[in-house]
């Protein structure tokens, strides 16, 4: 087991399958299919991301540097959220983007008993470690435990 | 973050409790990112990027609902991102059921949202608002609450604007508070390049493949280019835009670029040159050889790789004026060339449209209706979204549209001898 800190961008605290990405999540073409289709198991759909092409995020430990793309980015975390399509948590071993900030911050102003703890600045070496499939607890302080 | 009294006053519910949830929104937003104070939205227009009326986005719809019933107009007119459907575009009678029926049945209702919140008219519906066709064109040093991705980072780097690359909820909120919180893009400090870009190509590279190769190195950091002024001189004419345009789209949607500066060129980089450039910048050399590795890299997802394209997207984002006159003269001239009378691929130009309005006014109109060409205001994007469309082999020198759907990549050249002269 290893542990990290981090900065908590959106308190909460969850145990889940870790899902990593190594390249930036590309919000609008990964959540299509959820969003757009009814997709239940939030399959992500972003053909330029062979590291979650084709994997279901709902309810996964969602590790990745950061988001890219869209500016649609927030609206469509804080709709994957309404719709309780959203991971479990997400883990940015960046500094979190504005995108992905604004999502998250849009679902705990307007939504109503969202749990999805966000934490960033993770460091590379969080990113380097987790595997996918590793089992995530997040802490109510941004303390990762990496099992 | 400090706020002054009346914003304070605001936070604590003086003008409402959702009012009081916009003004905290933005707080928490710029705490995010360390952002000491709100500064005032300066621009005359706002410019939102949610512009499509899918069925499933009702929490959009609630969240809108929500400050229309509570007077919170947007204190600024908007534009808006263009439309996700129009008739003029081929579709076959199972992809109308889908966009008419099941998709976008909410776009109407949306629209009407829209409306009453600001938007600034029924054309207002493209992501390059700032063509002088459709009048949303900040200036220098101007400060936006703008989403839609392509349109900050032109703004923020042709214009000389200060944005950030707000996501869509949020950009009509700085407008109805009036403030944004001031970080990155806004800041001088964060308006330098932490990369140096040196293009040392044998010609003018195509700017979507150029773009897409800059941001997917540089990512969310600004890049200071150098090397482009040899292509495109060191004044921001209508070409030099044009390429621009569809050169930091790409940087913005194959990476997260906000902001870019080409030397001598951009506003900023001829303003302040090399000090742009932060002490420990990184340098990425981009040649011919990395132009075909990048190119050769990107998936093509089509069930068969060899299948004859049924449809081809020019204008993502939307064309200029002066770009449709110039492509009705290049596909004009390659059809002569190869002997043909109309493209072979059914092919679609979109532009704003106002833009459109102004093109039809022209006598290029006529000429590109004989070639076979189509013209409208759609979101490609939009339009692929959708099994059906997303199964068709579709074509693009949009490396924005390529990144968001399976619609296959080729540089303008390819395109233009694909849609005229081979037809596969």
């Amino acid at each position: 087991m290893k542990t990290f800190k981090g900065r908590v961008i959106a308190p909460g605290t969850c145990e889940a399958e870790a899902l990593v990405t190594h390249g930036g999540l590309n919000t609008l073409a990964s959540f299509q299919k959820a969003l757009q289709f009814g997709d239940k198991m939030t399959t992500c759909s972003d053909q330029n991301n062979p590291d979650l092409y084709g994997k279901q995020m709902l309810n996964k430990a969602l590790c990745l540097p950061q988001t890219i793309g869209s500016t649609t980015g927030g609206m469509v975390i804080y709709c994957a959220c309404a719709m309780e399509r959203q991971p479990a948590c997400m883990l940015f071993s960046n500094p979190i983007d504005s995108l992905a900030a604004a999502g998250t911050i849009l679902a705990s102003v307007w939504l109503d008993n969202v749990n999805m703890p966000v934490v960033d600045s993770l460091g590379d070496e969080f990113l380097n470690y987790v595997k996918e499939g590793m089992t995530i607890k997040v802490k109510e302080d941004g303390v990762i435990e990496v099992i | 973050m400090i706020l002054t009294d009346e914003q304070q006053a605001i936070l604590n519910g003086s003008k409402g409790e959702t009012m009081a949830k916009v003004m905290k929104t933005l707080v928490m937003y710029g705490e995010a990112f360390g952002a000491e104070k709100l500064v005032p939205v300066t621009s005359k227009y706002n410019h939102l990027v949610t512009s499509f009326g899918l069925k499933m986005i009702t929490p959009v719809y609630k969240l809108m609902d929500e400050l229309i019933e509570a007077g919170l107009m947007s204190g600024q007119k908007f534009s808006m991102d263009p439309r996700p459907v129009d008739k003029n575009v081929p579709a076959n009678f199972l992809q109308n059921l889908i966009f008419n029926k099941i998709m976008y049945t909410k776009q109407d209702f949306y629209e009407g949202q829209l409306a009453k919140l600001g938007l600034m008219d029924k054309n207002a519906f493209t992501c390059t608002c700032y063509m002088d066709e459709v009048g949303n064109k900040p200036n220098k040093g101007e400060v936006l609450s703008w989403a839609e991705s392509s349109a900050v980072v032109y703004a923020n780097s042709v214009l000389g604007a200060r944005c950030n690359r707000n996501s869509g909820i949020i950009d009509i909120m700085g407008s109805i508070a009036g403030y944004v919180p001031y970080f990155g893009l806004l800041t001088d400090e964060g308006r330098c390049a932490t990369w140096i870009v040196e293009v040392k190509t044998t010609k003018k590279p195509d700017a979507q493949l150029l773009g897409s190769a800059i941001g997917m190195k540089v990512m969310e950091e600004v890049p200071y280019v150098k090397g482009m002024n040899q292509y495109l001189g060191t004044e921001l004419d209508d070409a030099a835009c044009t390429y621009l345009k569809d050169f930091g789209a790409a940087t913005a949607s194959n990476g997260a670029v906000g902001l870019y500066h080409i030397e001598n060129l951009t506003p900023e980089a001829k303003e302040l040159g090399e000090s742009l450039i932060s002490p420990d910048a990184k340098v990425y050399i981009i040649d011919d050889k990395e132009l075909e590795r990048v190119k050769s890299e990107y998936p093509v997802v089509w069930k068969n790789k060899d299948a004859k394209p049924k449809l081809c997207f020019v204008g993502c984002p939307h064309m200029s004026l002066q770009q449709m006159k110039d492509w009705t003269d290049k596909v004009e001239a390659s059809l002569k060339e190869a002997g043909n009378k109309k493209v072979l691929v059914p092919t679609v130009f979109t532009a704003a449209p106002d833009v459109l309005e102004a093109f039809n006014k022209t006598e290029y109109a006529q000429r590109l209706k004989k070639t076979g060409v189509i013209t409208s205001y759609i979101c490609p994007l939009m339009y692929m979204n959708n099994p059906l469309c997303g199964s068709m082999p579709v074509i693009t020198c949009s490396n924005k549209l390529r990144t968001y759907s399976t619609a296959r990549f080729y540089s303008e050249d390819e395109i233009l001898v694909k849609i005229t002269k081979e037809g596969k």
